[in-house]
């Protein structure tokens, strides 16, 4: 266990030392002309769904690392060379893995994550109705209901409650 | 000197928790008055110590005692004052601090406005909220003591992070740690409930008022922290889906159902034990939220300096709270009767969908936030979970939640009619429908589907809202000291609205554009003029850097000018603080860049941004109505008659 | 005790047992993609030489080891000592990739420090480094005679890495037949 978190110390060093410090501060800024406004529309999004994987938890778009730059400057020429959005993240994943998109991709890995909340919500809403149909047969009186026995008792009998 | 006398304060409050935590707890049990009547001395004795603790820590900083190795982290002799003292809980010690501050703050409130609560009941709810304290302050006391010296104390110390020196970023913590810790509260209630051996409703309406306080907290706390991310981090956007936000969000979702729940069990004795594991679920998380910053699981912009080992001693405090009160919840709720009979159409039913909607929002949210531990667990590779993600999951859920407010309010208790319903409906609706599309037409620039799906919405949660009010509300009864429930409740559901125009029309209209510009060079975007003016060389007093002019024109009129700055503080880090015109139908937003070498010129960051502050209004108005509910009259003179009332529980079992 | 209130305590304690399995992981530890795949191409000027190149085809047929590294970099001062006693092992040829450093600045770091290297590629802009999905400053990758990708190590190479991991990986790799 020890070696194990001396392990990840070192590692956490090294990936602050050596890495540009990247600042979550300052956007990175930098003009690029593209030939068309979609072509710049889509170099927005996908320096979107690409991470910056020296930072702590950053797009590439917010990061000035310079690996951010790096992986942005790609992201232009490829766009540039007629590259599609498709052929521009595959290159992206084969060279740094499936971690560089932030939309997980839909494998059978990630099919809990993708499904999970529609079956969950499914499930719950057909636990919902099940439990609404039992309450509705509950051979019991209700507080309110009970008052009104009570008052009726209260009227007839004449006692003091 | 003084930080020995801190030091030593949280040494004696530590001693203070751990009898608040046991002997309250014990006199209830066995009956010893005297040991119940400690409860409220102790918590109070507890906060006197930990304030005076709390205080030697400010005055470390303000004197500049860079012996002390968290003072030397964290600031400087340049610091301005208030980020001296905002420093204090501008890391991880001290920030466990001001959590264990809060705590104590909570625990002394609940003393003072207790009376009509049997005192059995306060003394378990003060003994619960001592085991929290005395593990916040074993934790500090172990592993991250605050008040530790420096064998060779530093000349001077290091800068306080930039980012954190900002008015908005120095109250975001306070707020959301009241948001968290007065969750338990309620929790503490929940568990004292258990203990007393009958989960009877009377609990819940002692907890409403304490659940909605803490609520409307942590929503100002999440409001600020996204607003502070929109105009401090330079990119116009202002929620990333980070796990520490994501930490943040799933407590208030869960509180939200609870305080929902909390109705139901205040008003019809229903859902016993189903409210009694939202409020622990509440508190679980925010202890959750606790232990994801702290120990290193998770990468994230927020986490402080993460430890491992320190995330074992969290792991193992999460384990004994949450593992103890749910194993308590899985004894005594088992022996709670239903009794209450209601119909599948019904207030009731309609509370619970609620509920189920806000829970399956909130379990997501977690799916997608551990799914890379998941998977890196079983040893299947690294994984991202990113915005792309939970935007899509969090659109499909919300909408139907949207669309419930706007029925809920109608429907009665246990037994309604949707033909009633119906026809009580379809003016709203209609009324949504003509004034949701007039609106897509005549608002945005142009049409898009998801801005009809949302501003329709919007317009139903405000049309229905309005009917309720026509047909069912009286205008003396909301303004008096007991309408204040209701009115807080249309507040609310009405600052749901305003929220979700904001989310649907900044994010899908909003626009930006990187570009060069020189002096007296313009650009257009979306009709506004951005003319680039010049930019000067300036200082602070612990920066320096520059500041840039840029006029914006409308149609040749002037709209504003800004002024975005660059500062370059001692540590070198760049920052940016951006140029913002606010206005109530949309921001526009420059940024500086870099100075263009050779060139007098400047790349800028421009944005449009319709509607973001709706967003923030939005989130306000709904903190502001839990605000006005919790000053409802009622929750004081119901009290006393109340708690005679519903003590017994009623109701043949099933 | 009815069974179905027993269900949050069994969430909660998958969930911890999760958490606990959590913090023995790294979350920034990135996997390659490259493991068992081809070593992408590269075709660079030399760090001492810029007329004379360097590409993994040179390589074919040798196990060897592509060590990325900048004379910025601290902690490759600390892994160096490491670096050097590797390149007196024999059947492993060391290249080395200077990664977005100026050359000059990283020929007088391994004049200061000792040059472990056969071949030094000098990669000024990272683009190789993209190519093999470099993302920090150390990073080793050891490759096969048939110039597949077996094995990467982010960060600085350590001595139980190198006596569990990597001495018994090279041994083995040593062994392969062409």
């Amino acid at each position: 266990m020890m070696k194990h978190l001396l392990g990840l110390l070192f590692v956490s060093v090294f990936i602050i030392t050596s890495a540009l410090v990247s600042s979550p501060a300052m956007a990175a800024i930098e003009v690029h002309n593209f030939k068309s406004p979609e072509n710049e529309a889509r170099y927005q999004h996908l320096i979107d769904e690409l991470r910056c994987l020296v930072c702590q938890n950053q797009n590439i778009a917010d990061s000035n690392a310079g690996l951010a730059y790096d992986l942005r400057q790609k992201v232009y020429e490829m766009i540039q060379a007629g590259k599609s959005d498709t052929e521009i993240l595959n290159y992206m994943v084969e060279r740094y893995g499936d971690f560089v998109l932030y939309r997980p991709p839909v494998k059978g890995y990630t099919l809990l994550l993708w499904f999970g909340p529609f079956i969950l919500l499914f499930g719950a809403v057909v636990l919902l109705i099940r439990f609404a149909r039992q309450r509705k047969d509950l051979e019991v009186f209700d507080e309110a209901e009970l008052q009104d026995i009570r008052t009726l008792l209260k009227q007839t009998s004449g006692d003091p409650k | 000197m003084i930080v020995e006398l801190g030091h030593l304060a949280l040494i004696i409050a530590l001693c203070i928790a751990i009898c608040q935590a046991t002997l309250p707890l014990a006199g209830s049990q066995y009956g010893i008055r005297s040991w119940i009547a400690l409860a409220r001395p102790l918590a109070r004795l507890q906060l006197l110590f930990i304030l005076i603790s709390f205080a030697s820590l400010i005055y470390a900083f303000l004197v500049h005692d860079f012996s002390v190795r968290y003072v030397a982290s964290n600031s400087n002799t340049a610091l301005p004052v208030l980020y001296l003292i905002s420093g204090v809980w501008g890391a991880h010690e001290g920030s466990l601090l001001l959590w264990a501050l809060i705590l104590a703050v909570w625990t002394a409130a609940v003393t003072v406005f207790s009376r009509s609560i049997p005192n059995n009941m306060v003394a378990r709810v003060i003994a619960v909220m001592g085991m929290i304290s005395t593990g916040f302050l074993l934790f500090m006391l172990f592993t991250s003591n605050p008040f530790e010296r420096l064998q060779f104390p530093p000349l001077e110390g290091r800068e306080l992070n930039p980012l954190l020196q900002d008015p908005g970023l120095a109250i975001h913590p306070p707020m959301l740690y009241m948001g968290y810790v007065g969750f338990s509260v309620a929790f503490a209630f929940a568990i004292a409930a258990m203990l007393n051996g009958s989960l009877d409703s009377a609990w819940a309406r002692w907890s409403r008022p304490w659940t909605i306080a803490a609520w409307v907290f942590l929503t100002v706390g999440i409001v600020m922290g996204s607003g502070w991310a929109y105009y401090e981090l330079g990119w116009g956007g202002w929620w990333f889906w980070d796990p520490v936000e994501n930490a943040s969000l799933m407590p208030w979702l869960v509180g939200t159902a609870l305080m929902h729940s909390l109705v139901v069990t205040d008003k019809r004795g229903a859902f016993k034990a189903w409210t009694v594991l939202l409020a622990i679920a509440a508190f679980s998380l925010s202890l959750l939220g606790t232990f994801l910053v702290r120990s290193g699981v998770l990468t994230s912009v927020h986490a402080f300096a993460t430890d491992p080992a320190r995330g074992v001693f969290i792991l193992g405090f999460l384990i004994v709270i949450i593992g103890g009160s749910l194993l308590l919840y899985a004894w005594r709720a088992s022996t709670v009767k239903s009794s209450v009979r209601f119909e599948p159409v019904s207030r009731d039913t309609g509370l619970l969908l609620n509920n189920v909607l806000l829970i399956v929002l909130a379990a997501s949210i977690l799916l997608g936030t551990l799914y890379p531990i998941l998977i890196d667990a079983l040893g299947l590779g690294k994984v991202s979970v990113g915005p792309p993600y939970f935007n899509s999951i969090f659109i499909p859920l919300a909408i139907p939640l949207a669309w419930a407010v706007g029925v809920g309010p109608f429907l009665r208790w246990r037994k309604d009619s949707g033909q009633r319903l119906a026809k009580i409906l379809i003016v709203p609706l209609v009324g949504s429908v003509v004034i949701g599309t007039l609106a897509t037409l005549l608002v945005p620039p142009y049409f898009t589907w998801g801005a009809l799906l949302g501003l329709i919405t919007a317009s139903w949660v405000l049309c229905s809202l309005l009917v309720l009010v026509i047909r069912q509300m009286s205008i003396r009864h909301l303004l008096s000291r007991f309408g204040r429930s209701q009115l807080g409740m249309l507040v609310a559901h009405a600052g749901i609205a305003v929220f979700a125009i904001g989310i649907c029309l900044t994010s899908i209209y909003s626009s930006q554009k990187d570009i060069q510009l020189a002096l007296d060079e313009s650009y257009d975007l979306d009709g506004y003029l951005f003319t680039f003016k010049g930019a000067e060389r300036f200082s602070g007093p612990n920066f320096n850097g520059f500041r840039g002019v840029i006029e914006v024109t409308e149609d040749g009129k002037m709209v504003a000018e800004l002024h975005p700055e660059k500062r370059f503080y001692q540590t070198g880090m760049p920052m940016t603080e951006a140029g913002i015109d606010g206005g109530i139908t949309r921001d526009l937003y420059v940024a500086l860049g870099e100075e263009t070498v050779g060139r007098r010129a400047w790349v800028l960051r421009i944005y449009h941004e319709p509607f973001v502050r709706w967003v923030w209004a939005g989130g306000m108005m709904m903190a502001f109505g839990g605000l006005l509910a919790v000053f409802d009259a009622r929750y004081r003179r119901r009290r006393l008659a109340a708690a005679a009332v519903s003590a017994t529980p009623i109701g043949v079992p099933a | 005790m009815k069974m179905r209130f027993l269900w949050p305590l069994t969430l909660f304690a998958l969930l911890a047992g999760l958490l606990g399995i959590g913090l023995t992981l790294d979350p920034k530890k990135v996997d390659s993609p490259l493991i068992n795949k081809n070593a992408p191409a590269f075709d660079l000027g030399q760090l001492n030489d810029s007329t004379l190149h360097i590409s993994p085809d040179n390589l074919k047929g040798q196990v060897w080891m592509l060590h990325v590294w900048a004379s910025w970099c601290s902690v490759c001062l600390g892994e160096h000592p490491l670096i050097n006693r590797l390149s007196t092992m024999q059947g492993l040829t060391l290249v080395g990739l200077n990664y977005k450093d100026d050359r000059l600045a990283a020929l007088s770091w391994l004049n200061k420090l000792g040059n472990p290297y056969q071949a030094v590629a000098f990669d000024p802009e990272g683009k190789a480094g993209l190519d093999w999905g470099v993302y920090g400053v150390p990073e080793s990758y050891l490759i096969d005679k048939h110039g597949v990708i077996r094995y990467k190590e982010v960060g600085p190479i350590n001595d139980t890495v190198l006596k569990e991991t990597l001495l018994p990986l090279i041994a083995q790799l040593q062994a392969e037949t062409l």
